[in-house]
Parts: structure tokens; sequence; C-alpha cells
């Protein structure tokens, strides 16, 4: 038997991610002086190399799919990868900063981000459904794992519904991969594609398995009805956590949904594109209301999770380029202001997570300026108020459906952009228009505040000027097999 | 220099220097905010002056690639209908800021906003991209939000909610249109555009116009307010201080007027024609409704809102009557408006930094207190009610002889809001400035020099429209006669539905509208 090339190139990123990882593990036991700031340090030092490693990938002209097909090499891949690599830094920092000063530190904690953003790259560049559900595992128990991170009693009852809930997804995916493998007899997805499209494979199992593999994507991107696990996972686990979580987990999965999609099941579009658009519409509706009903803050931001999984995916309803790219510049935007979001309930939550009830917002632009202030422009980018970039992605998934033909999915997505504005102008009435209930005082280290002027200035920056990075995802919007 | 662009942003320059300077005393935030703001009405004049009266289309059009791929792109211009409204916005923002030196808490995050609303108003006036125009369009709101919610009076949070809310949801409709359009352009055009000069070359089926004229009717409805669309505008301006009261009235109701003339008549004639009778009806409907109720108002405030209502009906009745008196009349109508309105919320405003009362039945003998005041109250209503030689007779007359132009019926009971503008707001005066009462307010401090020189130029340039319209009518009328001869090159389309009275309409004569403003008042 023929043994396929080894080009390790493609996947250089995530060895060195992983390579990091371990070697940070095996620090933490041995080196008993090793000070979490130098395990931070060195955790950015793979996020950077990674980084490094991944632009080498732009200009990859070789072959499209490297390691026996597992592998895209495409530019799409080193994209969502970059995307992914800034919000792995940001969280290491956010998370860095919340365990020192909550007391629950442990050197674990880098190397599971490290391998959580490895699962979620390779999750976004797999071109084969096992592949695919191998860096899901990698990605799901790392990030089991992280959200029973702290001690509290909600951390760890998050962990659990997070574990059972995504190990049942979990099943559904691979019994998808299943079906998939019946319908096509292969788990690669251009040979997927292809059986479907020559007619040599089932197209009854094929659509049982898109099914089957819709629900697992579902699942992790929280679409209605999969989204159950989402508030009580997002409340329990560590502010800095859900902050990776929510902007990670989503690029990761969005990524893959594309692929999987647009490649295998390209032939059987027309089966696939009305699922997608009963998803979207039940989840930005189901988001956008249930968000209204909401004491915490971040229940109130993981239901705004929701429905902004909803709008994601009413830019995949138009199938191909168009849509992936739409989708790609909402997943920017989203990532740098939902982390952005909860980076700042870690701020004003200051120790351990007693202040995340929305009465602990009120007064706030009185005893902490900067977070008010930062707070507002990423809720007003969450709902898509010009001139932020949540406002240029909105339009960018409005533009894609309504090419598509998808025009009153489009209207059910502005009117609930109204319902959703409510929300965040309620937080935002707290904070500027009522007296303080209780007198806390949020953090006020430094550390917290210059990880989140990045994401600041990248949702005005790119609300402003969209064409800075609109170039590039375009340019990335093609998907190679 | 693109003076145009050098207008809607140097507001913003103001920004960084208040939020830099925390240790800027209340006072030099206040200067620095109407420093900005006069030298942004000098380069408003400078944009009036290098404005070509003889040109019907766009002028000084400044255009800059934003996002070419998408066809979305940075397109300023002015013509006859916003080149007033943009040095109306520059002559106002200074009385805004002028108004607002009595508030006391937070004053630089108050200027910095005041200024960002600035930019927002101005950048919708001269966008002539759809989608650069939604952005500032809707960049009006956040700001607006917080000045209401933050400095408002008792129900503040209320109303700006409200104002928020009832906004957003109309131009949620908006937005789906001008991405409807921009698809239109991708199918028919050679590049997707936002550019209003290409969206306007669209040949749209009679039903999608339809459809999408309601969708940016509905938007700018609820910014005019059109009755039934109005009740937020109660609360927001009675709610907001002064200042904010001010923008709004003076300000941020002509961007739904303006919205009407310039995309609605211009993308959707046929619509346009075929909903003239329906809107007319909503508009006289709002004038009489708004005056009445204004006239059992006891706050003060409430009542100029509701007048607010009334006023605005003039300006629609007179857009939808496609004729050279209407449109020109309610363009001339939308700048009155906004002088008169405005001086009446400063001198409110003035009055209740005094008094701690809007409530009309606690005032009373105030002229013999305050005389100067008094004065200065008289002259606003005077203006408001439409007194031949102030500013408000023109416009409104031309609206009148349009409408009556077009539909008789219509005209006459608009004439009836003159009317009751005259009762509501000479019976706010009686009961604010005459009768007893004087003894309660002994001790009042008249006129400051700082509120006569806001008074004394807003004054003057009443009587200068009032005198002279021809000067803002000169540069209105070509763009009037170009609009209506385009929706009137356009018949109501039959096919199996009555067409509208309009439709019957003889062509427009360009010489009538002149012959009204050289006859003068």
């Amino acid at each position: 038997m023929p043994t396929p090339p080894v080009d390790l190139g493609p996947v250089l990123p995530e060895l060195i991610l992983v390579g990091v990882g371990v070697v940070l593990l095996l620090v933490g036991v041995a080196v008993r002086r090793a000070t979490p700031t130098t395990l931070v340090l060195f955790s950015l030092g793979g996020v950077a190399a990674a980084a490094a490693a991944t632009l080498q990938l732009w200009d990859w002209d070789a072959a499209p799919t490297v390691l026996a097909d597992a592998i895209a090499t495409d530019r799409f891949g080193v994209v969502v990868r970059l995307i992914l690599l800034g919000v792995a830094a940001i969280g290491l920092v956010l998370g860095h900063h919340y365990f020192e000063r909550s007391g629950e530190g442990k050197a674990e904690f880098y190397p599971l981000m490290l391998f959580a953003t490895a699962g979620m790259m390779l999750f976004a560049v797999s071109a084969d459904l096992v592949t695919a559900f191998l860096a899901l595992e990698i990605l799901s128990l790392s990030l089991y794992v992280l959200t029973g991170f702290s001690t509290r009693l909600g951390s760890v009852e998050g962990a659990m519904k997070y574990f059972l809930l995504g190990s049942f997804s979990s099943a559904f995916f691979l019994f998808g991969i299943a079906m998939a493998y019946g319908a096509s007899g292969s788990t690669r997805l251009p040979a997927i594609a292809d059986a479907l499209a020559g007619r040599t494979g089932s197209v009854a199992l094929a659509v049982t398995a898109m099914g089957l593999l819709a629900v697992g994507f579902a699942f992790k991107v929280s679409a209605v009805p999969f989204h159950m696990w989402t508030p009580d996972v997002y409340q329990g686990a560590p502010t800095a956590v859900t902050g990776f979580m929510s902007a990670g987990t989503k690029v990761a999965a969005f990524a893959a949904f594309m692929r999987v999609f647009n490649i295998s099941f390209q032939p059987i579009t027309w089966d696939w594109q009305p699922i997608v658009w009963a998803l979207a519409a039940v989840s930005i509706v189901a988001g956008s209301v249930l968000a209204i009903a909401q004491t915490d803050i971040k229940r109130l931001l993981a239901y705004s999770s929701i429905s902004h999984a909803g709008f994601v995916l009413l830019g995949l309803t138009a199938a191909g380029e168009d849509g992936i790219g739409a989708a790609l510049f909402y997943l920017v935007a989203y990532a740098a202001t939902v982390i952005g979001a909860f980076g700042v309930v870690m701020v004003v939550s200051a120790r351990g997570e007693r202040h995340t009830s929305l009465s602990a917002y009120a007064g706030l632009a009185r005893r902490s300026p900067v977070a008010a202030g930062l707070l507002t422009l990423f809720l007003l980018s969450l709902a898509g108020i010009p001139p932020t970039a949540g406002f240029v992605a909105k339009v960018a998934v409005f533009r894609a459906a309504t090419e598509a033909g998808y025009w009153f999915l489009v209207l059910i997505g502005v009117l609930a952009s109204v319902v959703a504005a409510f929300v965040y102008l309620r937080v935002i009435v707290l904070m500027f228009m009522r007296e303080p209930e209780e007198d806390t005082r949020p953090d006020e280290s430094w550390l917290p505040r210059v990880a989140l002027a990045v994401p600041a200035v990248l949702v005005v920056v790119f609300g402003v000027f969209p064409g800075l990075i609109v170039g590039f995802l375009e340019r990335a919007a093609v998907l190679r097999w | 220099m693109p003076w145009l662009t050098v207008v809607i942003f140097l507001p913003l320059v103001g920004i960084p220097v208040l939020a830099l300077w925390t240790r800027a005393s209340d006072a030099q935030a206040r200067m620095v905010a109407l420093v900005v703001a006069l030298a942004t009405f000098l380069v408003a004049l400078g944009v009036l002056g290098a404005f070509d009266p003889s040109v019907a289309g766009y002028q000084l059009v400044e255009h800059a690639e934003w996002l070419p791929s998408a066809g979305l792109s940075y397109l300023v211009g002015v013509d006859g209908f916003n080149i007033w409204l943009v040095v109306l916005t520059a002559f106002m923002t200074p009385v805004a800021i002028a108004s607002s030196w009595g508030v006391s808490h937070r004053v630089r995050l108050f200027m910095a906003l005041t200024l960002l609303l600035e930019t927002a108003i101005v950048g919708s006036f001269l966008a002539l991209d759809l989608l650069l125009f939604f952005v500032f369009f809707e960049a009006i709101l956040v700001p607006m939000f917080l000045v209401i919610g933050m400095w408002g009076s008792a129900r503040r949070v209320y109303a700006s909610l409200k104002f928020f809310l009832y906004t957003m949801a109309g131009s949620a409709f908006l937005l789906l249109a001008i991405v409807y359009l921009w698809f239109q352009t991708s199918q028919q055009l050679a590049h997707a555009s936002f550019d209003i000069r290409q969206v306007e070359r669209l040949s749209l089926a009679t039903t999608t116009q339809r459809w999408l004229f309601l969708a940016f009717f509905i938007a700018f409805a609820v910014k005019v307010p059109i009755f039934p669309l109005h009740t937020w505008l109660p609360d927001a301006h009675t709610e907001a201080p002064t200042n904010g009261s001010i923008v709004l009235a003076a300000l941020l109701l002509k961007a739904g007027p303006y919205g009407l003339l310039r995309f609605n008549l211009d993308l959707f004639p046929e619509a346009s024609r075929y909903f003239a009778d329906a809107i007319g009806i909503l508009a006289v409907v709002g004038i009489v409704y708004g005056a009445l109720v204004a006239m059992m108002q006891t706050d003060v405030k409430r009542l100029v809102a509701y007048s607010s209502v009334s006023h605005m009906g003039f300006v629609i009745l007179g857009i939808f009557t496609f004729t050279m008196q209407g449109t020109s009349g309610a363009v001339m109508q939308m700048v009155n408006h906004g002088l008169s309105t405005g001086l009446l919320f400063f001198v409110i405003g003035v009055l209740y930094e005094r008094t701690h009362t809007r409530d009309l039945s606690e005032m009373g003998g105030l002229a013999t207190v305050t005389p100067w005041i008094a004065v200065a109250f008289l002259v606003a209503t005077l203006s408001s009610i439409g007194l031949p030689g102030l500013n408000n007779f023109v416009g409104e007359f031309l609206v009148i002889l349009g409408s009556f132009g077009a539909d008789r019926v219509l005209g006459a009971l608009a004439v009836t809001g003159v009317v009751l503008a005259a009762i509501y707001m000479l019976w706010a005066y009686q009961r604010a400035f005459q009768g007893p009462g004087a003894e309660r307010h002994r001790g009042l401090v008249d006129l400051l020099p700082r509120e006569v020189a806001v008074v004394v130029p807003v004054v003057a340039v009443m009587l200068v429209l009032g005198v002279f319209p021809n000067l803002v009518l000169d540069r209105i009328n070509p763009s009037s006669a170009g609009v209506v001869a385009w929706v009137r090159s356009v018949d109501v389309d039959q096919a199996g539905l009555p067409g509208g009275l309009r439709a019957q309409l003889p062509p427009p004569d360009d010489a009538d509208v002149s012959a009204v403003a050289e006859g003068g008042p």
C-alpha cells in the first residue's frame, strides 16, 4: 500500500500550538518557579508563531488538500485561522488576568486554551469528515474543562451540562458521517460531492447525513432549537472563557459548516437551503425575543449570540462565494464585538462572578466611564448601529440573502434587529441614565483595558473603513477542492 | 478643498478635544463646542456662497470610493433642497449649544454629543449614496437618545427609548428597501451601486415600486412625524433638555420631509403620484389634529411639540402637491419652522431656567417682570403663526397656494390649521405673559446679554426671510422645477386600479412661483 506524501506545512500552525501547549503542560509540572506571567508570554509567543506560519500559507499554490486529502490549504482556512488566533490571544490575556485576580490560576489553563484553539483551527480546515470529528472533539473537550475551570458551583454545573449535551450532539455528528459514508463511499468532502453530483450515491442517505450533520453544527453555533445549553454554559463558565468560547467556537463551527455544506452537499444545495433558512429564522427571532427577559448580562449576551448565529446563517442561505464572504465578515465583526463585550463584563464583575446581574450596571457611566463607553460601543455593534462593524456585517448578510432571493428572511432579520436593539438599549439606559444601586468599583487594572482596546478599535475601524479587510475576505471566500 | 466634507466632519474636531481635556471647566467645554460650531457655520456660509443658483442638479459633488466591490461610495453634493437645510443646521447648532449654558452635569459629554449630532444631521442631508445616507440617518439616533435620556426631565428614559425604537423600527424597512434597490442595480446596471443617480435609472415594476415607496415612506413618516406615527414626538420634545428640543424640532424633523423629497419622489415617481391623495389626507389630518391637541395643552413644551406636528403637516402637503409652489413652499417651510420653533424652544428654555415650570397655569403676568423674554417669545409666536413680514408666512402661503391648485378641499382644510395656530399660540402667550400672577415671579432676571446674542441673530434672519423670501426661493426653485417635472412626466399606472385625482393635473407652469414670490407679502 503506497503511503501518501507527508506535507506538514499546511498544519504547521496547529502543530506549533499543540507543541507549545505540551511543553507548557510539562513546564507547569516540572518547573515550580514558572510564574503565570511566563506561561502567558510563552502562550502568546506560540500564538504569534502560529500566526506567522499561517501567513506563509496565504500564497500556497500546491495541492488544494494535503495529508491524504484530510486538510484543505485554501485562503479561507488562512483567514479563519487568523481570526481564531486573534481571539485566542485576547482570550489568553483576559483569562490570565481573570484567574490571577480570582486566585484560581492553574498552569493547565494556558495549554488548554492552546489545545482548544488548535482544535478550532483544525475544524475549520478539515477536508475530511473524520478529521473534522477529531478536531471537533479536541476543541470540545478542551472547552468542557475550561468551562468547569473555576470552583464555583455554576461553573461545574455548566461544564457538566455542556459535556452531556455536547456528547449528544457529537453522536449526531458521527452518525451523520456514517450516513455520508453510506451515501457516497467516502468521508472526504470532495469525494462526497462527486458521488452526489454523479448520482452514484444515494440521495436519500445523503439528505439524512446532511440533516444529522446540520444538527451537530447547529449545536456548536447555538442555533435554535439546539441552543438550550448556551445560556447556562455562558453564565456558568468563567467570564474570560465565555468570551473566548463564544467568539472562537462560533467562528470555527461556522467555517466548518460552510466548508462541508458548500463542498460536500453542493449538489444538493436545494435540499439544505430550506433547513438553513428555518434555522436562521427561528434563531434570529427566538434569540432576540428571549433576550428581553434576561436579568443577567451573561445570559443576555448568550441569547444575543443565539440571534447572531441566526444572522450568520442568514448569510449562508446564499450558497457559494457571496454567502461565504458575507458570513466571514460577520464572523470577524461578531468575534471582535463579543469578546470585547465579555471582556467588559469581566472587568465590571470584579473579583469572582458576583456582579453579573444587570442591576450591577446601573450608573456604571459614573463609576467607570471607560468601561461604560466600551460596553456601549460593543452593544451598539451587536445591535448593528452605524458606524460600527456590526452594521456593515448586517448589511453584508442582508445583501447576500437578498441576492439569493430570501428577502422575506431579511425582513424577519431587520424587524428582529429592532427588538434586539431594545435589549441592548436597556443596558445602555442602566449605565447612563440610572443611579448606581451598589457601590462596587470595577476592576481598574491596565491589562484588560489594553486587551479590550484591540477589539474596540477593530469594531470602529471595520465599521468606518470596511474596505480594509473586505478585499482579503473576498479573496478568501473561495473554497478550493 | 472638499468643502462639503469639511462641513460634515468639522464638528467632530471638537470631540477629541473635549474627550482628552479632562480638566476643562464647564465654561471651557461650552466654549470649545461653541467655537467649533461657529467655525462650521462659517464653512457652511462658504458653501452657500459657492452654490450656483442657476443649476438644477447636484453641485459641489464629492466622490470617493468607500467599498468599491459592494458599490458603496462616499458621495455628497448639494442642490436646492439641502443647501438651506445644511445652512440651517449649522446656524441652529450654535443656538442649541448656547441654550445649554444651564446644563451643569457631564458638560463635556453633552457638548461632544451635540457636535456628533451636527455631523450626523448634516451628513444625512448631504449624502447622495443611499447607504451613506442610511449610516448618517441611523447615527443620529444614539447621541439624541443619550441627550434625551441623560439630561431630560422626569420621564426622560421612557421618552428616549420610545424615540429610539420608533425611529429604528421605521428605518428597518428603509434598510430592507435600500438593500433591495442595490440588488436591482446589480441586476440591471453595469455595476452594483447605492448611488442615487444610478438607482434612479432602474426600471421597476409598478407593484415593486409601490412597496419600496412604502418602505421608504414609513421610515421618513416616523421622523416627520406624519399622523398617526407622531406619538413619540410630544414625549421626546417635552422630556428633552432645551438643547435636545431645539435639535429635534429645528433639525431632526427635517430629515423626514427631506428624505421624502430626495428619495421617494425621485426614485418612485409613479408610486408618489399613486399615494399622493392618501398622504395629502394624512397631512391635513396632522395639521388639524396637531393644532387641536396643541390647544388643549397646559405644558408649554408639549404645546409647541404638537404645533410641530401641525406645521410639518404643511410641509408634507406641499411636497405631495407636485406643484412648484407646493414644493418650494415646503422646503421654505422646513427652514422657517426650524427657525421659529428653535427660537420658541430657546425662549421656553430661558423661561424654565428662571421659573422652573413649563406649566402655563403657573405662569402669567411675566411680561411685566421679564419684558424682553416676552418680546422674544412674541416674535417667535408671530412667526410661528405666519404673520406676513416674518418668515413662516411665505412658506405656508406657497404651500396653501400649491394645494389649492392640486385639491381645493385639502387646501381649504389646511387653511384652518393657520387659524387654529393663531388661537393656540396667542392664547399660550396670553396665559404665560399677561394677566395676573406677576407678583409670584417678582425678581426674575430678564434676558441676559448671552441670551440676547442668540435671540437677535435668529430674529434678524426671520425678518430677512420674511421680507426677501427670494433669497431662499431662488436657490430652491430650479430643484423644485426639476422634481415636479420629473414626477409629472410619469402617469399613474391605471391598470385595474383607480388613479389619484392628481393624475389629471395640468403640466407645471414655471412662471407661477416667481410671480408669487416677487409679489411678496
